[in-house]
């Protein structure tokens, strides 16, 4: 083997302080290689038995409404048009009529030609998500497979931002993932985020999407989380919901695992969103059991926990409104959208 | 309300339909015992669940006289088949009646509802499923053509996992046509005495299972008895010394399996999330009232601090309380006496210099409770190294290289169960040759199928329960050569009983007993 030249790479700011100002792709190589490696068995294990909490009564309540508060409303269809974005923003500040305590979502999140009519549509509701209001999330970066220049991505990033966008979901470049090409992947995710760079000199929060089912093994999920973090993710978020597998509570709880293994080390605190398949509240619940006992109940906050999702906030408003009544009602008595 | 308190979710108790007093199981019906009756009661509140009948010598004595009854008239007679229809029949019965005997059992000993509704009781169904298979295939049991069963089975088992103990003795013993007279824990006789009721449901020939209850005495009239064949003991050291002493010069088959402190080995390349839930599950499933508990962290020095920290942080999560409670994950503590113990044991590693360090968790008024402990600066020589403490502690110690790994985990009386954490197969692979351990787990642990041999060297007893080996122990040779698939011991009533196969299964005693009889 020759030995060429370490290429360097963009210097972000987490990576550099990790891993020294001459920031080489050998550096950031070795130091993914060297992380701890996964075993699928043990992970599952863990997952299963963090499944198996039963959620009752005040606990399930509360945990009812934080799958709400912490969604981000979904549409990412070919086939989306304003009046479609229209009514999702409607049901993302009211997801549900009948109950108006029920509290708004997070976000929707839309492609990012549909961003300025979700903003327009949210109007005096548009904000942040902590102070009961609604923000944007657009996908951005050739969304869903991320197979574009680089010039593409950004242009795309940027447009979004522009038109209003609060949170940018990017996608990595999985086949230079796989190719090995970390150096590749971590100076795009850098690049994207100085995309997210306002006017006036605030970012746009980026989540970035690993799109775990693509990545397949364990060992190469934790490394792309560990990846995303160093080159500066707000968010490190499981998938596109395009590829199935999507979301699954063991990575969810391996990435969860990376990010409480980032605050010991560094104190900082890297939001996680599972996307993509999560449909039922018992499904969500554990999710949030899974946070909890990993990272710590403080992260199940919108500024630090996403669900990405589009049927899951129905079937918690049909638990909500059974809580609140006594008995089951039915599809009919949630809105379609 | 913090949501990680969770609110209660506990499993109602009102799916029991328990007796105030039960008797001895003895020829398939309940009958009172010549003893003292005693109460039972749950260690999560000291209350009184049920009274239990104790048997005395007189007592036992019948309770041999019927399973010597039932194996000469019936079951020695009957054909594998018959007897695996049978087996096959609890397995069923104890699923079908799983919530119940989950409840009882978290109920009587108190280990969580999380752990006898997901393992305990799962197994207990797996094992006699699992036997019932081998039942009319002994001739692959490894002990020649034609095996024999060896004739009346005194057992004796523990508190830890009653009802699990129970199945690991009675199925392999039945399904190599033995009868069985057990006797419970003084603690824990309340699943055993459900476990009869379902005998009655599957139909079992009457004596071929009988159950004295009562302390340690009645208990060594059984293994003393003259007429049994065949001993087979799970428990403490010392009672497993006692019984050898006794049986010796007799003509009874022994098995023991006793204590151990085993070691649990992690290497800085493990696996390391997985790791910490391996020591978690290791030392404190079941309180750590496990015989094979990884109560020895053996950890390379490099990756202690950070081992000791994840650890920590992760026991800070355990839930400890009312082990009925879905939720929880450390329960009670079995019995006043155990506790005693640990504290006791406990107190002497910190004063022999170990670094003691609890989880934060709240105690309830009532019961016997301890809560998840670790000791860390603990050295070989330390009693807590040494001794079972047989409670939710931890030792940890360190070492340097794969050699002194070794060195440390089998420098130890005992040799029941060690783990290894890497994620280096060739040197795992290297490893579990040297390690002097009946079961070593690797990337696991506490992990138990029915068709895995368990047992142990040194201190930690003989014999194998479990898989294959676990059937052997209950059959001999018999010196009869006759062509491989005619069937077992009673080969000729096999032959006889044969069409009995085309039979409906749904009462396979009857007939087969009927014509087994007509030899």
């Amino acid at each position: 083997m020759t030995i060429t030249p370490a290429a360097g790479l963009q210097p972000a700011e987490r990576a550099v302080r990790l891993l020294g100002a001459d920031l080489t792709e050998t550096a950031l190589r070795r130091h993914l290689e060297g992380l701890s490696g996964v075993d699928a068995v043990g992970l599952e294990q863990r997952a299963a038995g963090l499944a198996t909490r039963s959620i009752k009564t005040s606990s399930k309540a509360w945990a009812l409404d934080t799958i709400i508060r912490t969604c981000d409303l979904t549409t990412l269809e070919g086939a989306d048009t304003p009046g479609k974005v229209r009514s999702l923003v409607a049901k993302a500040v009211t997801p549900d009529a009948s109950d108006p305590t029920t509290p708004s979502v997070a976000a929707v999140c839309v492609y990012g030609d549909m961003v300025p009519y979700a903003v327009e549509a949210l109007g005096s509701r548009h904000g942040d998500p902590e102070k009961g209001l609604v923000s944007v999330a657009a996908v951005a970066t050739a969304f869903p497979s991320g197979r574009a220049s680089l010039a593409i991505k950004l242009a795309d990033t940027r447009e979004a931002v522009a038109a209003g966008a609060d949170e940018i979901d990017m996608v990595i470049d999985r086949g230079a993932f796989l190719a090995g090409s970390y150096g590749l992947v971590f100076d795009q995710i850098v690049a994207v985020k100085e995309a997210c760079r306002r006017a006036d000199g605030t970012y746009a929060h980026l989540k970035v999407i690993l799109e775990t089912g693509e990545l397949v093994t364990y060992d190469n999920v934790r490394r792309a989380s560990w990846l995303a973090i160093l080159a500066g993710a707000d968010f490190i978020k499981t998938s596109t919901g395009k590829v199935s597998p999507a979301a699954t509570l063991p990575v969810t709880l391996l990435m969860l695992e990376v990010i409480r293994d980032w605050h010991r080390l560094t104190g900082e605190k890297v939001g996680m969103k599972p996307a993509g398949g999560i449909r039922a509240s018992k499904d969500a619940v554990r999710y949030l059991v899974t946070v909890a006992e990993t990272v710590g109940e403080e992260w199940l906050t919108p500024h630090l926990w996403r669900f990405g999702a589009s049927s899951l906030v129905n079937d918690v408003l049909l638990q909500r409104q059974k809580m609140r009544t006594g008995h089951y009602s039915g599809p009919d008595y949630v809105t379609v959208d | 309300m913090a949501f990680l308190e969770y609110a209660p979710a506990p499993e109602s108790a009102s799916i029991l339909n328990l007796k105030a007093q039960y008797g001895l199981f003895i020829d398939g019906e309940f009958v009172d015992g010549g003893g003292e009756v005693f109460d039972t009661i749950s260690p999560a509140t000291e209350q009184v669940i049920a009274r239990i009948a104790q048997a005395d010598a007189h007592d036992v004595d019948r309770a041999v006289a019927a399973a010597r009854r039932a194996y000469e008239t019936v079951w020695s007679r009957m054909s594998g088949s018959d007897r695996g229809k049978y087996l096959f029949r609890i397995a069923r019965l104890v699923q079908e009646r799983a919530r119940e005997l989950a409840v009882a059992e978290s109920l009587d000993n108190g280990k969580p509802i999380r752990e006898t509704r997901d393992v305990d009781v799962p197994l207990v169904a797996a094992w006699f499923f699992y036997y019932a298979g081998w039942a009319d295939k002994l001739e692959y049991a490894g002990v020649g053509p034609n095996p024999r069963a060896l004739g009346v089975a005194a057992q004796v088992i523990p508190w830890n996992f009653p009802l699990l103990m129970l199945a690991w003795k009675i199925a392999p013993a039945l399904a190599a046509g033995n009868t069985v007279v057990i006797k419970p824990a003084e603690t824990t006789s309340l699943t055993a005495m459900l476990f009869a009721e379902i005998l009655q449901q599957a139909d079992l020939p009457k004596g071929v299972v009988n159950i004295v209850t009562g302390p340690g005495a009645t208990g060594q009239a059984l293994v003393t008895h003259d007429d049994v064949n065949k001993v087979a003991f799970t428990g403490s050291t010392n009672v497993g010394r006692m019984i050898a002493r006794q049986v010796a010069g007799t003509q009874k088959r022994l098995t023991l399996e006793l204590g151990g402190k085993a070691a649990n080995i992690v290497f800085d390349d493990a696996a390391m999330d997985q790791a910490v839930e391996g020591i978690v599950n290791g030392i404190f499933f079941n309180q750590g009232h496990v015989c094979c508990a990884g109560s020895r962290l053996l950890v390379q020095e490099n990756v202690h601090d950070e081992v000791v920290e994840r650890l920590k942080q992760r026991l800070s999560t355990l839930r400890l309380g009312d082990p009925l409670d879905k939720n929880t994950d450390i329960g009670a503590i079995n019995s006043a006496a155990q506790l005693e113990r640990i504290r006791t044991l406990s107190d002497t590693g910190e004063g022999e210099g170990a670094e003691r360090w609890t989880a934060d968790c709240r105690i309830p008024d009532k019961g016997f409770w301890f809560a998840p402990t670790i000791f860390t600066k603990v050295s070989a020589a330390h009693t807590i190294a040494r001794e079972e403490i047989f409670g939710p502690v931890l030792s940890v110690l360190t070492f340097r290289t794969p050699a002194e790994a070794i060195a440390k985990a089998n420098n130890t009386p005992y040799g029941l169960s060690a783990g290894i954490w890497t994620e280096k197969g060739s040197r795992m692979l290297a490893l579990v040759d040297q390690l002097k351990a009946g079961v070593v787990w690797a990337n696991t642990f506490n992990r138990f199928d029915p068709a895995s041999p368990f047992g142990g060297y040194k201190e930690s007893g003989y014999g194998r329960e479990g898989g294959r080996h676990g059937l052997a122990a209950y059959l001999e040779a018999s010196g009869w050569d006759a062509p491989a698939g005619l069937g077992s011991a009673s080969a000729p009533a096999a032959l006889v009983t044969a069409p009995a196969a085309t039979k409906p299964a749904a009462k396979p005693a009857k007939k087969s007993t009927r014509k087994g009889t007509a030899k």
